[in-house]
C-alpha cells in the first residue's frame, strides 16, 4: 500500500509538480459549517463546524480569517459552578488522526471579532481555515437564526 | 498567590449557588404542599438598580414593579449560554400559553465596553418575543452585580481584548422585586416551567 502510494506520489511529482503544490491532498474536510446571526452593532459572533481528518496523523487548525470580521479567533467555553467562561486558544485546536472534532454550542467555536457588518440569517459568510498539515481552505458558513440550537436542515 | 481571590470568590459563589438551588427546590415543594410560601425577601438576591435602556434612557428597578420578571446577565459576544438562556425564556413563555404575558424578561449586558444600549436592544429583538434589553455604566453594572451576587470577571486576552466570565443562572423575581427562584443553565425544562408557573401564579 505505502509503497504503491509512494510510487504514485513520486510519479505525480515528477510529471505535474506545479499542480501537486497548488492542490495538496485533502485529508481534512468540513461538515456543517454555520454561524449564529448577530444584531446590528454586535461586536462579535460565533461559528461552528465539524472538522473531519482522514489522515493517519493528527492535524491542527492553526488560525482562521474572514472578510466579514477584523479577526477570527478559535475559542472554547465551559461551565464551571454556574459560571460561563470563554477562552481564546491562540495555538488553535488539534484534530485527531482519523477522527473528528466538533466545534459546537457549549464548547469549541470560532469567534468573528470586529464584525464589519451583522451576520444576517439566511446568508453565507466565507471563512478561510488554516491547518498545519492540510493547508488552507475556504468554507462557506451558513448563518442561522439566533433561535437555532443546531443548524437547520440537520435531519429535518 | 494572585490566584487566591478568584478561587475564593468561585468557591463562595458555588456555596451560595448550591444553597439557592436547594432553596428553589424547597420553595417548589412547599408550593405543592400548599403550605404558606416562605418569606422570599430573606433571600438576598435583587434590590435597587439603575441601568440604561435601549434608547439611552435611565431604567430603574421601579419600572419592573407590579409584574414578576425573569432576569439574566450576559453579553452579546457570549457564544452560547446567553442565546440559549434567552431562547429558553422565549420557549417557556410560549409553553405558559395565556400566562406567558404575565411576566417580563430582562437581559442585562455586563459588557458596556462592547454593547451599546442600542446594540442590546437590537440583540434582544432577534429572539422573537418582547425582552427588555439593558446595560449601564461600569458603576451601574457593579451595583446590580452586587445586588444579585453575580460572579462577573473580565479576563484579559493576550491581544488586549477581554472575555467576561459570568453567572449563567436566570433569576425569577416577584412583582415587588423579591427573589422567588433561580433557573440553572443545565436545569430540566419541566422544572424550569414549574418554577415559572409558580412565579406568575398560574
Ligand atoms: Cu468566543
Amino acid at each position: 500500500m505505502t509503497k504503491n502510494f509512494s510510487r504514485l506520489t513520486l510519479a505525480t511529482l515528477l510529471t505535474i509538480p506545479a499542480i501537486v503544490q497548488a492542490a495538496p491532498t485533502r485529508h481534512v474536510t468540513i461538515e456543517q459549517p454555520w454561524a449564529r446571526e448577530t444584531a446590528e452593532g454586535q461586536a462579535a459572533g460565533g461559528g461552528f463546524m465539524t472538522i473531519v481528518n482522514t489522515a493517519r496523523q493528527s492535524d491542527q487548525l492553526l488560525s482562521a480569517s474572514a472578510p466579514v470580521a477584523r479577526e477570527v479567533q478559535i475559542h472554547t467555553m465551559s461551565m464551571d459552578g454556574g459560571v460561563m467562561r470563554m477562552r481564546h486558544l491562540p495555538e488553535g485546536v488539534t484534530v485527531p488522526a482519523k477522527g473528528r472534532l466538533d466545534l459546537k454550542p457549549g464548547g469549541l467555536h470560532i469567534m468573528f471579532i470586529g464584525l464589519k457588518e451583522p451576520l444576517r440569517r439566511g446568508t453565507h459568510v466565507p471563512v478561510t481555515l488554516n491547518f498545519k498539515n492540510a493547508g488552507t481552505m475556504t468554507v462557506d458558513f451558513s448563518v442561522q437564526p439566533i433561535t437555532a440550537a443546531l443548524p437547520m436542515g440537520h435531519g429535518q | 498567590m494572585s490566584d487566591w481571590l478568584p478561587r475564593i470568590r468561585r468557591a463562595l459563589w458555588l456555596v451560595i449557588w448550591a444553597a439557592m438551588a436547594l432553596a428553589g427546590g424547597v420553595l417548589l415543594f412547599r408550593q405543592y404542599d400548599a403550605a404558606p410560601p416562605p418569606a422570599a425577601s430573606d433571600i438576598p438576591f435583587g434590590g435597587h438598580f439603575t441601568l440604561i435602556d435601549r434608547h439611552g434612557q435611565p431604567f430603574t428597578d421601579a419600572k419592573l414593579k407590579g409584574r414578576p420578571f425573569a432576569i439574566f446577565f450576559g453579553y452579546t459576544r457570549c457564544p452560547d449560554v446567553c442565546p440559549t438562556s434567552l431562547n429558553r425564556m422565549a420557549q417557556l413563555r410560549t409553553q405558559l400559553g395565556a400566562d406567558g404575558n404575565k411576566f417580563d424578561i430582562v437581559f442585562v449586558s455586563v459588557d458596556p465596553d462592547h454593547d451599546s444600549p442600542q446594540t442590546v436592544g437590537a440583540y434582544v429583538d432577534l429572539f422573537g418575543t418582547p425582552i427588555i434589553g439593558l446595560t449601564g455604566s461600569t458603576a451601574q453594572i457593579a451595583e446590580i452585580t452586587k445586588a444579585y451576587h453575580l460572579y462577573v470577571a473580565k479576563v484579559p486576552q493576550a491581544d488586549g481584548d477581554f472575555t467576561i466570565d459570568h453567572t449563567a443562572a436566570i433569576f425569577l423575581m416577584g412583582r415587588n422585586g423579591e427573589f422567588v427562584a433561580m433557573i440553572d443553565h443545565q436545569e430540566d425544562q419541566n422544572m424550569a416551567l414549574a418554577k415559572l408557573r409558580q412565579l406568575v401564579g398560574a
